[in-house]
């Protein structure tokens, strides 16, 4: 292997000690809250933040620092979520770094507490993290105990509550106004933005919104200044990034890497690349909603701006990786079908559009469409995207685009063979379960038929029918 | 105007009626308004900890979703009663707590076993067997594999729900379940089989396959590089 991690966040994570109050302190947990305290004034923390370059770990990459200075200064009620509704397709990181370091989470939300100004602090945990929310709601009572959460603390005249909030299983509370709307007892409904959570959010106060990944750097660059936390990554997007890898290959799991180290590093070297007899056809770089990559785009750095530049996103820092037995349109309809369940249903484009969009690929699955459907699919995606409140439609729309659009060939062959053959390739199940018998024949074969046999006897295989002609 | 007085017919059509919104229903008064406690017979217990969670939050409504983890944790779903007992509690309508209730996937509505599968079937586990998995599951406990595959399916003895469910967030665990709040993984299809028997059994459930012994997949690692050596931060 010739890359190693670059263990920040989770340096020592082995350690089950760690989770502990006393294990965390025998690292030298804590010793940067009890240094902010004495020695530094807030806005000097949030300087050191905005400097830093720090950009949030969630998905929009957005820089702490500035979301922090955003936050008006005057006496009036502020507020912290961390938003630890982890939910994403792909993303697992912020399980792991609850579960191994609970109090480095907590130090960097008291310490971005006293920096804001903030007194009531909410971690909001996705409520199938039963194990995590445990360890977490342990940590707070130790922290309590130990003085750095609760009245004046360490004597400063700083007052912080942290409550540890569960959810019930929702992945649009992960969007930051629909979990405002969860945390004060509703249904997740997001909310029309502005004004932006800095301004009016949890009970009409300001509120600082952040990532737990995001939060458990604070400490770090704080203790080490920005120049320190700048020495990693890219210029742009600096410091180190735990990575969840999943899907077709070897070792998947949470690797902690500097930004902007290549993909193929990461998938081949760490995660140890596909499975024996397997090659990497497709993978989504940046969690479900991000745009799908192919092996072309393998050594490009792993970067907020790399990922950008290629059509796709960073995101959550997720990598799913799909190797050559994965039929790319039964993945764009597992795809669809995630956010058609989640879409809480407020906006039209995302209620309307990932129901209709769900419907087009199974009838892409089962051989009922033809290749004109493809080109609806993907206009349905365009009207979804930028026309809703929150970003779930979108996050169905980039990757079922980029799918349609990259592998349009093996729509096409799909289609085609389902068509002929009955339900193709690797998941006949879709069509089973809503009761339809598949092939042979089908609606869409009479079109076929005129749009890419232009009147030739129908093959009489599925390896006649990969060489059909294109229209 | 005459008074109107609606028929059976018009009350209740004949539609197809949404099992998961009626089932175990009793006329229990108005969900619109808000109940005495008094009328509700809360226990003791379920009242105390709904009314810890409320004085955690500045907004008492904060704690409808806790609220309602206290009803599940005591009644084994959401159950109208209980919805009733918690709006009383909180002072709130019931048809305020249902409609909070029903936005959430983990909170159920309907009655659900002792013990309750959650098998991931989104993108990664269903890339490396989710859907043979949750087949298992439902083999070995006579679930129906339709209903599971849409929001839940009982065993044939009662005690088990097994559910398809989205992406849990251990995507490094795939194929993975969720068995009582607790993650195991990577599973092979024969695994399902060994757990509904050790749920029956009243046993732990794969020991060996718990999501909380796995370690890194980098194993433990000692960096030398100097920036991490040399930091003053947590995690020295």
């Amino acid at each position: 292997m010739s890359i190693v991690e670059t263990r920040i966040l989770l340096r020592h994570a082995s350690d089950p000690e760690l989770a502990t109050i006393d294990g965390y302190r025998s690292h030298g947990g804590y010793s940067t809250l009890e240094k902010a305290y004495d020695d530094l004034e807030p806005d000097a923390i949030v300087h050191e933040l905005e400097e830093s370059g720090l950009r949030g770990r969630g998905g929009a990459g957005f820089s702490m620092g500035k979301k922090v200075s955003f936050l008006p200064h005057g006496n009036q009620t502020k507020y912290l979520c961390c938003n630890a509704d982890e939910s994403e397709p792909g993303a697992f990181k912020d399980r792991e770094l609850m579960q191994r370091n609970p109090h480095q989470l907590i130090e960097g939300i008291v310490i971005a507490s006293y920096a804001a100004g903030i007194s009531h602090a909410f971690i909001f945990i996705r409520g199938e993290y039963d194990i995590q929310a445990d360890i977490l709601d342990q940590a707070v009572a130790e922290a309590y105990e130990a003085g750095y959460l609760g009245k004046n603390i360490l004597g400063s005249g700083h007052n912080l509550e942290l409550v540890v909030h569960r959810g019930a299983g929702a992945y649009i509370c992960g969007e930051e106004t629909a979990l405002l709307d969860a945390l004060e007892g509703k249904r997740g409904n997001p909310r029309l933005k502005p004004p932006f959570p800095a301004v009016q959010g949890l009970y009409g106060g300001p509120t600082l919104i952040n990532n737990v990944e995001t939060l458990s750097n604070v400490s770090h660059i704080v203790a080490n200044g920005a120049d320190w936390f700048k020495s990693f990554g890219t210029e742009r997007s600096p410091g180190t990034k735990v990575v969840s890898i999943s899907g077709g290959v070897r070792r998947p799991g949470n690797y902690e890497v500097e930004l902007g180290v290549s993909l193929r590093d990461l998938i081949y070297g760490l995660a140890g690349g596909p499975l024996d007899g397997r090659e990497v056809k497709a993978f989504y770089p940046g969690g479900s909603s991000s745009p799908v990559l192919t092996p072309a785009e393998l050594d490009l750095p792993y970067s907020f701006e790399a990922m950008a530049e290629a059509g796709s996103m960073l995101g959550s820092g997720s990598i799913i990786v799909a190797d050559d037995s994965v039929s790319i349109p039964h993945m764009a309809l597992r795809t669809a079908r995630f956010y058609h369940h989640e879409s809480c249903g407020k906006c039209t484009p995302c209620r309307e559009g990932t129901y209709w969009t769900v419907k087009m690929l199974e009838r892409v699955v089962r051989g009922e469409a033809t290749p004109m459907d493809l080109d609806i699919i993907t206009s349905v995606q365009q009207n979804i995207i930028g026309h809703c409140l929150c970003v779930l439609g979108d996050s169905m729309a980039m990757p079922v685009s980029a799918m349609v659009n990259k592998f349009r060939n093996e729509f096409e062959e799909v289609i085609a063979h389902a068509a002929i053959n009955g339900v193709p390739t690797t998941d006949g199940r879709e069509a089973q379960e809503d009761g339809v018998e598949p092939g042979p024949g089908g609606v869409g074969l009479e079109v076929l038929r005129r749009e890419r046999l232009m009147g030739r006897p129908l093959p009489e295989s599925p390896q006649a029918a990969e060489e059909m002609p294109r229209a | 105007m005459d008074d109107f007085t609606p028929t059976e017919d018009f009350i209740s059509p004949g539609l197809p009626v949404d099992q998961a919104n009626t089932t175990g229903r009793e006329p229990l008064g108005d969900p619109q308004e808000v109940p005495e406690l008094s009328e509700v017979d809360c226990p003791d217990e379920l009242r105390e900890a709904i009314e810890a969670s409320m004085a955690l939050y500045p907004d008492h409504k904060s704690a409808s979703i806790p609220a309602l983890w206290a009803v599940q944790r005591t009644y084994g779903w959401c159950t109208p009663e209980g919805m009733r007992q918690a709006a009383a509690v909180m002072k709130v309508t019931p048809a305020y707590l249902e409609s909070v209730a029903s936005f959430y996937d983990l909170f159920r509505l309907k009655p659900s076993g002792e013990s309750q599968v959650l098998v991931c079937t989104n993108i990664s586990c269903w890339m490396r067997g989710g859907d043979e998995l949750l087949d298992a599951f439902c083999e070995a406990s006579g679930a129906d594999r339709g209903e599971a595959g849409h929001g839940g399916a009982m065993s044939a003895d009662g005690e088990v729900m097994i559910s398809g469910f989205e992406c849990l967030g251990a995507c490094d665990l795939a194929p993975m379940a969720s068995v009582n709040e607790r993650y195991f993984g990577p599973l092979e299809p024969a695994d399902a089989k060994t757990a509904i028997n050790q749920l029956g059994r009243g046993e732990d459930v794969l020991p060996d396959k718990l999501l909380a012994a796995r370690p890194l997949p980098g194993g433990d690692q000692e960096s030398s590089d100097e920036r991490l050596t040399s930091s003053k931060g947590p995690n020295r």
